[in-house]
């Protein structure tokens, strides 16, 4: 039985169990239909997470390593291939139709790009009065009063109501963003990169804006970052991502103090400072492996500045190490 | 003709280039004057829309229309660029001074192989291949520049089209090119911005080797400041189309002059503190349409006062720094 | 100077919905405008035809037969297009032919965007089963010549109206289909579309309430394009003589009736062959212009 990723006393208000998600890389039905063999890309690759009710789980990777995909599969915006997802006692993974619309009003999620994930047709006023409408939740005064509160719980001016996306700056359409997944009161959020497309200045408005909601509404957080310095001031513990599973997670300091994995060593070393200094740059070898035809053994090793000959047989599980994190490395046995 | 230091390599001074739209005139640069001296890194920060990139756009005469140089002067070993014909600039962009775009994706033609993308240029620019066997010759030099830049079996991968390297190779493949004949300036635009951390620091690494072989000089413009702290001699800081803070990186990184610089500073969220307290800026960029002749960060400057909506010049602010804030000797530490 | 005349900025006054920005955009291109212009004033004579149309456009007067147009020899004033050979005025045929080349051309049109739109969203964001069922069809449909198609449809029905506009939207529904499912395809892999379904809307309110809003420019600019090809079509079913029927006045009748005379009396079938090519042209250039308006592919 592989070990919890994490923990946590009580049970977690969000548990993920031997995720995966395999996407078939070419042809539809028509080719089932042909009997054509399909090629599959594991994008999410039996990843286990868990994140207790008020804590930030940060989730960091490269492009490509499946932590967007896993993000979706949670709230099934696609639908797992495998695995369990268990939101506050509720298998979200068996949940029908209209049980799952019912559960979306406690899981959201805001999106990276705040020019694609706003609807350019849409005034705000409608843009974030969607949830409210599709759940029936209110109508018209009521409906807006409520936009309008969650507008300025977000920092944006009620006066703006009727004004269009294109008219915004990207902050401001990230704080659009933002009202649209909190206008539902939602408990758990899923934050996919939400400052990435941002300059440096508004990024930290908005990772200000997120922690003060956090605070304020009670909100726990998934937050996925390809930035090891944001994921480290905004979780409470972090999982690193490589090619589809999950190689090291556990409290961030401690993670971010003495990490173990060499996949996270490298990522940390390669994090340009602005105080300069840092550990030693450990250069990594190559590109990230295509997903489509992933190393066998540890997926690291073709990049690894430690891989020995048991790595390229033998896959590593993620294995507690006492201080809270676990790692997948076969170092870590003999460490 | 302007004298220059025998040491500066490229000088732009009062640089202005605007762009009509239709909410009115932009000044996307205004008032820009630069030295980048020859061999090293200077490295241009700024948010988007401070006009890092189309400055230098600008010095290699590459903006986009409808924008336009409005004024000041260029001037490269001595030469005013901004005088040349455009075939002069042609020949100054291949062989003296190379640009290198923040997506190769689309900075590639993506219907031609590596090979007829990097030949054409050294047979454009090129002045020293043989006469007979020119083709072979290029194809040579080609294949050197891609194996300087780390491609695995540069031989057979010459042939490939854009779309079948990843995006760091991409990236590699573009410097390749822009240093295909051996200029003496590379501006690397965002080289690393969409790569990952892991790759960017690949490529940054490159670059900081190929400098260090080739005696070229870099400017290396790019958002991120830690990029810069490790990579670039000197820093200059650039906000809403002017530059408001220069000098040795080091220098403005731990004792910046300018509110903006250390407000920039302050927003980053570092690593080596996790409880060090991220403080955002707040407000926004103003818009460049309307912007006055007074300090453009006032209406988000903590220490703004009645004086700052005047106009403010660079002023000395130690040795080899300058800063474009009335207040900044205040702040000296 | 380094101080800019501080015009309001544009993004600071107000509500501005792409659709507005679009129009204004419109409005400043003189070329299409004007065409706009000249697509109107068509329809306005075909609503009015009866104001404005100086004769009955079926009253035969046998001793004006093929008279010529009122600036040739022979010709009167107030016959100013000529008459044709059963001595009906061109004019007033023009005049009340354009009823049925505008109805045909609109309601062709509008049926096969409506049958488009709802085929194209289901194909492009259901995918899978329905959308291979709705793609193969339009497959097949694409491999048939399309007057031959409709020849044979007409053949079928038999000739009138009603009939005209169903054999060309039997086949017409095809186009905005392919470019509604296409423009789907890119929506539905957008963030505000998973944005939708991340707070639980119904597939028909992303499809209709979500999708739509943002694919419709395209659409509106390909059904104006297509009106004037329905329009040559119905000409030429006319001129075939499987279209409207005698004496009930078409452009593509008139320019067949006039076919026998044409080295003896010209203006007979050229009038209204002109007719269709202004028409036409009109609503090109027009729809020319409402691309470069509202499409955000070339407007950025």
């Amino acid at each position: 039985m592989t070990p919890a990723a994490t923990a946590p006393s009580a049970a977690p208000l969000l548990d993920v169990r031997g995720l995966g998600m395999r996407f078939s890389v070419k042809g539809g039905p028509f080719d089932r239909l042909l009997g054509r063999p399909r090629r599959e890309v594991a994008a999410v690759d039996g990843v286990d997470l868990s994140v207790a009710a008020g804590e930030t789980l940060g989730l960091i990777g490269e492009s490509g390593c499946g932590k967007s995909t896993l993000a979706r599969a949670i709230l099934r915006l696609h639908e797992p291939t495998v695995g369990k997802v268990t939101f506050d006692g509720t298998d979200v993974t068996a949940l029908g139709r209209d049980e799952l619309t019912a559960l979306r009003r406690r899981m959201q999620i805001v999106f990276q790009d705040p020019y694609a994930s706003l609807n350019p047709r849409k005034s705000v006023e409608q843009i974030i009065a969607l949830p409210l409408r599709v759940h029936g939740l209110a109508k018209g005064r009521a409906a807006r009063d409520r936009v309008v509160e969650t507008m300025e719980a977000v920092g944006l001016r009620s006066a703006w109501l009727s004004r269009y996306p294109h008219q915004f700056s990207g902050g401001q359409r990230q704080r659009i963003g933002i009202a649209r997944a909190l206008v539902l009161n939602p408990d758990f959020v899923v934050c996919d990169e939400p400052v990435s497309a941002l300059d440096v200045s508004v990024q930290a408005q908005i990772i200000d804006l997120l922690a003060k909601l956090k605070r304020e509404l009670g909100l726990t957080y998934l937050f996925i970052s390809h930035d090891l310095a944001v994921i480290g001031h905004v979780s409470d513990r972090l999982a690193v991502m490589y090619l589809g599973s999950v190689v090291e997670t556990g409290p961030t300091r401690a993670v971010l103090a003495r990490p173990r994995h060499p996949y996270t060593q490298a990522l940390l070393s390669a994090v340009p400072r602005v105080e300069g200094g840092g550990a030693a740059r450990i250069r990594l070898a190559g590109d990230l492996p295509s997903p489509l035809d992933p190393p066998s053994g540890c997926r690291f090793h073709t990049r690894c500045p430690l891989a020995m000959p048991r790595c390229k047989t033998e896959r590593p599980v993620l294995r507690p190490l006492g201080d809270g994190t676990s790692a997948a490395c076969h170092l870590t046995e003999t460490a | 003709m302007i004298e220059t230091a025998p040491e500066t390599l490229l000088s732009i001074k009062e640089l202005r280039t605007c762009f009509p739209t239709r909410a009115g005139l932009v000044t996307a640069v205004d008032g820009v004057s630069l030295d980048v001296r020859a061999g090293e890194c200077l490295g241009v920060v700024g948010e988007s829309g401070s006009g890092k990139s189309v400055t230098f756009s600008s010095v290699i005469g590459l903006v986009r229309r409808p924008g336009y140089i409005a004024g000041g002067s260029v001037t490269f070993r001595g030469r005013e660029l901004t005088a040349l014909s455009p075939a002069e600039l042609r020949a100054v962009r291949g062989r003296e001074i190379a640009m290198t775009m923040q997506d190769a994706l689309t900075a590639l033609n993506p219907a031609l192989t590596i090979e007829e993308q990097i030949v054409e240029v050294l047979l454009a620019h090129a002045v020293d291949l043989p006469r007979a066997g020119r083709k072979a010759e290029a194809r040579r030099r080609a294949v050197d520049m891609l194996r300087l830049v780390g491609i695995a079996s540069p031989e057979t991968r010459i042939g490939d089209y854009p779309h079948q390297f990843s995006g760091g190779m991409r990236q590699r493949i573009m410097i390749a090119i822009a240093l295909a004949c051996r200029p003496m300036l590379l501006i690397a635009d965002e080289p690393t911005t969409a790569l990952d951390v892991t790759i960017q620091a690949q490529v940054l690494e490159l670059i900081a080797d190929l400098r260090r072989q080739l005696g070229m000089s870099v400017v290396l413009i790019t958002h991120d400041l830690g990029v810069v702290a490790e990579y670039a001699d000197r820093l200059a800081v650039m906000y809403a189309g002017q530059v408001v803070e220069t000098g040795p990186t080091r220098a403005v990184l731990d004792s910046p002059r300018h509110p903006y610089t250390r407000g920039l500073l302050g927003s980053i969220p570092r690593l080596s503190d996790l409880d060090a307290p991220i403080r955002p800026i707040e407000g926004q960029a103003p818009e460049l349409v309307s912007a006055g002749e007074g300090c453009r960060f006032a209406s988000r400057c903590p220490m703004a006062v009645g004086a700052c909506y005047a106009r403010i010049d660079l002023v000395d602010v130690g040795p080899g720094r300058a800063a474009r804030c009335i207040r900044a000797l205040e702040t000296a530490a | 100077m380094s101080a800019i005349p501080a015009s309001p900025a544009l993004r600071a006054a107000g509500p501005a919905s792409p659709g507005r920005l679009g129009l204004q955009t419109f409005l400043a291109n003189r070329m299409s405008l004007a065409s706009a212009v000249i697509v109107l004033l068509i329809l306005a004579a075909a609503v009015a035809a009866p104001l404005v149309a100086p004769h009955d456009p079926n009253e035969t007067d046998l001793l004006r037969r093929l008279q010529p147009p009122a600036w040739l020899e022979g010709g009167e004033w107030s016959y100013l297009f000529g008459c044709d050979a059963l001595g009906r005025d061109i004019l007033s045929r023009i005049v009340f032919g354009a009823r049925v080349s505008i109805f045909i051309g609109v309601a062709v049109v509008a049926l096969a965007t409506a049958i488009g739109i709802a085929l194209g969203l289901a194909a492009g964001y259901l995918r899978g089963w329905t959308d291979i069922a709705i793609s193969r069809v339009v497959d097949v449909l694409l491999g048939f010549p399309y007057l031959i198609f409709a020849i044979a449809l007409m053949a079928m029905m038999g000739p009138g109206l009603q009939n005209i506009v169903l054999a060309l939207v039997y086949k017409e529904w095809v186009i905005p289909c392919r470019v509604v499912r296409g423009e789907t395809l890119a929506m539905r892999q957008t963030e505000f579309v998973e944005a939708a379904r991340a707070v639980g809307a119904t597939r028909g309110r992303i499809m209709f309430g979500e999708i739509l809003p943002n694919i419709l420019s395209p659409v509106i600019v390909v059904a104006t394009i297509r009106m004037a090809h329905v329009i040559i079509l119905e000409a030429s079913l006319s001129f075939l003589g499987l279209g409207v029927q005698p004496p009930t006045a078409s452009w593509g009748s008139m320019v067949a009736d006039g076919r026998a005379f044409i080295l003896d009396a010209w203006w007979v079938s050229t009038f209204p062959g002109l007719a269709i090519l202004v028409l036409v042209l009109a609503i090109n250039v027009a729809s020319q212009g409402l691309r470069d308006a509202f499409d955000p592919k070339i407007n950025d």
